[in-house]
């Protein structure tokens, strides 16, 4: 048998024939001017990071002419290659995303090279001069939302000790570990985080000891940095703690519990590049931003948030989006005595020095190795 | 499954009977082809009725896994990469398991092999590729050799139960790995995405010509023939199998048990350890914790439904490759969970464990008229 010979038009015709009868036929049947591979590393619905990711891919299905699919729990191996090749081949995708770090490379940018029409869009990478122009990275400044969480958590905690489940001593969490210490010191300068790293992004059982140790240590705000904040959320809850979310809206897990939380905004961002791409402008291959371009955002404040909270984060948040606020302002001194960014310095979100943090700040109870 | 996979076997499977007809002479081969088939078939009904409750069209179902998996030269590529380290894993359980024992760490020695060989290319980053390849095999197949001896060992002098110290051993090797790469041969430029440095593109072993297939699935081909000849057609594979069946008589009759043990603990290791080397060497370049993609438990999985022969393991693991690369299909046209799945891998599971009753049981076969 030569299955080479059965081409893509065959194989369209195939499909579209047997789903005539189906009740798939209407969708796939609709002619789409443009399809759009999203590619998960977790379940779509795990009220995180890749939920963040679906919940753009969901816009994108509202627009018209766009067909949008997806395909999750695909792990960061050649496996990755294949989907994104069988969406192109056998779907006719012609913009990817793929939105787990590790499919970056060598995987999406090998992918790239083969097909040079098409385009594809990485969450987190960095996109260097060396990789394809037809492949680009983009990522928020979720710090900022983070430091906004920091300053409501700041107001909230009675005992004055905050906790962070972290997954991995890496720059981008270190980065959110501090803007929320920073941002919970502006409001009670005396307040502590402490922080538990669970050595994996998805770990629920650790996830849920470590929320239970932090809280029988005296910590009443809890945030994280993990893939799916459930275990977090819903565990803190459960003991009376508060807690701020994170990657999504995590309000509807714990109504009464939830202050606010760093989210994406990638409802926003998705349909721009879509239409960036319809208008046959290129996307920058290096797309970065904060609050102000809309990429992340902060979650509604809870009903437990005073008023004197919401109205000092109200203002940063105001300040940030009008561009002249600096989170990482010297002087700061890491948790061991030493000064990382001296004073006088400021190292504003787009300063790549950020990009390879590696210190915990004063405050945070905890160590990167 | 070829007809030779079965022959040895027939002595043992079928009672001798008086008069040599077609049907006693292949009846027990057939009986090899028929009932696993037979259990095939029960199992995709099943699923498809399971997959009938969820409202889907199970004839579009079996349209889409077929189209996924073997529909199209890109879905046979598809299915063959997935299927190639599916081979060498597999075979870490299925050499064991000649000698009675239930070898369940090949993720383990696949992760060390990773290591082992990701160390020999970064130490000789001098040598020409071929020298650098050929060091990275070696290393490969002796870190994962000596990970399952490890085990072996355990069992054979100190009386540990292999099943159990097998799989500790796997988050041992995980947690190495996980050490490693993020403390001392951590490349510094690996920000995000903690990693060991890159073997450079010089010394990847690449796709085989005219595919995008790696040379895994060649390595794993001629390790299933190569097991399958050492087993069944030599002194050696034939003292395994006494000791296999009676551990007691292998010892009385004078076999080295000891000596038996640690060389299939050792072969079988090796294996997964070569897997480990391949995926560093034509898909990741490095290693980093993508390794731990799962590959050494799928590998039991096969190992099983192809009963531990080596030979049936190739198109079992092109089966389950095949259910793999049909698996985003199924998420994309059909909306299904990835979860569906891992039930259709279950569903297979359960159904060829329970036909291994049907064996010698079916008298037709028998040549009984």
């Amino acid at each position: 048998m030569d299955f080479g010979r059965i081409s893509r038009r065959h194989l369209l015709q195939g499909s579209a024939a047997l789903t005539l009868g189906s009740a798939l036929g209407v969708r796939s049947a609709a002619a789409a001017d443009m399809t759009i591979g999203f590619i998960y590393v977790g379940s779509r619905d795990d009220y995180g990071y890749n939920q963040a990711h679906a919940q753009g891919a969901a816009v994108l299905k509202k627009l018209p002419g766009i067909k949008v699919v997806e395909e999750e729990k695909v792990p960061e191996t050649d496996a990755v290659e294949k989907t994104m090749e069988s969406m192109i081949n056998l779907d006719g995708a012609t913009l990817l995303f793929p939105t787990s770090f590790g499919y970056y490379n060598p995987h999406m940018v090998k992918v790239a090279a083969k097909y040079p029409k098409l385009h594809f869009e990485h969450c987190g990478g960095l996109w260097s001069d060396k990789d394809p122009k037809n492949a680009g990275s983009y990522f928020g400044y979720i710090d900022e939302a983070q430091y906004i969480s920091g300053i409501v958590a700041g107001y909230s905690t009675k005992s004055g000790k905050l906790g962070f489940v972290a997954a991995k001593p890496i720059p981008q969490v270190l980065r959110n570990i501090n803007a929320f210490t920073l941002g919970a010191k502006l409001a009670n300068p005396k307040a502590t985080t402490q922080v538990i790293f669970t050595g994996d992004w998805s770990m629920p059982v650790k996830e849920a000891e470590a929320t239970n140790s932090l809280i029988d240590q005296g910590v009443d705000v809890l945030t994280c940095h993990v893939d799916g904040p459930k275990t977090m959320v819903e565990n803190a809850a459960r003991r009376g703690a508060m807690v701020c979310g994170y990657h999504v809206d995590q309000s509807p897990l714990a109504p009464k519990a939830y202050l606010t939380g760093a989210e994406w905004n990638w409802e926003a961002l998705y349909p721009k590049f879509v239409k960036m791409i319809q208008a046959g402008e290129s996307i920058p291959n290096f797309y970065r931003g904060g609050l102000k371009e809309e990429i992340v955002k902060c979650s509604p404040y809870g009903e437990a948030v005073s008023a004197e909270a919401r109205k000092h984060a109200d203002d940063i948040k105001a300040q940030l989006i009008a561009g002249t606020y600096t989170i990482f302002k010297g002087p700061i001194m890491d948790n061991k005595g030493k000064t990382v960014i001296a004073a006088g310095t400021e190292r504003g979100q787009k300063d790549p020095e950020l990009e390879k943090m590696d210190y915990l700040v004063e405050g945070v109870i905890g160590a990167t190795s | 499954m070829t007809t030779d996979v079965a022959e040895p076997v027939e002595a043992v499977a079928i009672a001798p009977a008086a008069d040599p007809g077609f049907l006693q002479r292949y009846g027990g081969t057939i009986e090899y082809i028929l009932i696993p088939g037979a259990a095939l078939v029960g199992a995709l009904g099943v699923f498809g009725i399971f997959v009938a409750m969820f409202g889907k069209n199970p004839l579009d179902l079996y349209f889409y896994m077929y189209q996924g998996a073997f529909g199209t030269w890109f879905s046979w590529q598809n299915t063959l990469t997935r299927a190639a380290p599916l081979i060498l894993t597999a075979l870490c359980t299925a050499l064991p398991a000649q000698l009675g024992m239930v070898i369940i760490g090949g993720e383990g020695a696949l992760l060390i092999g990773a290591l082992s060989a990701t160390s020999a290319a970064l130490m000789l980053q001098w040598a020409s590729p071929l020298a650098v390849q050929l060091a990275m095999a070696c290393a490969g197949m002796a870190g994962g050799g000596l990970w399952i001896m490890l085990s072996g060992g355990l069992r054979q002098y100190r009386g540990v139960n292999e099943t159990i110290s097998s799989l500790l051993l796997v988050y041992i090797a995980l947690a190495i790995l996980n050490h490693l790469v993020e403390g001392p041969m951590r490349d510094p430029a690996s920000l995000n995405k903690p990693s060991t440095r890159e073997i450079g593109a010089a010394n990847m072993i690449g796709s085989i010509p005219g595919t995008d297939i790696h040379w895994g699935l060649v390595f794993g081909i001629i390790a299933a023939i190569a097991s399958y000849i050492l087993i069944y057609h030599t002194v050696f594979g034939f003292a395994a199998r006494v000791a296999g069946g009676n551990i007691r008589a292998a010892k009385i009759v004078g076999l080295g048990v000891g000596k038996l043990i640690l060389t299939i603990c050792f072969l079988a290791g090796a294996s997964a350890g070569l897997a480990g080397m391949v995926e560093v060497a034509a898909v990741q370049g490095r290693t980093n914790a993508n390794l731990a993609a799962g590959y050494g438990f799928t590998g039991i999985l096969v190992a099983f439904l192809a009963r531990q022969n080596p030979l049936a393991v190739i198109p079992v693991a092109i089966l389950l490759g095949g259910i793999s690369a049909s698996g985003g299909l199924l998420q994309r046209r059909l909306d299904l969970p990835d979860a569906s799945v891992l039930v259709l891998q279950g569903i297979i599971f359960l159904f060829v464990l329970a036909s291994d009753a049907l064996y010698g049981r079916i008298g037709f076969l028998k040549g009984k008229s």
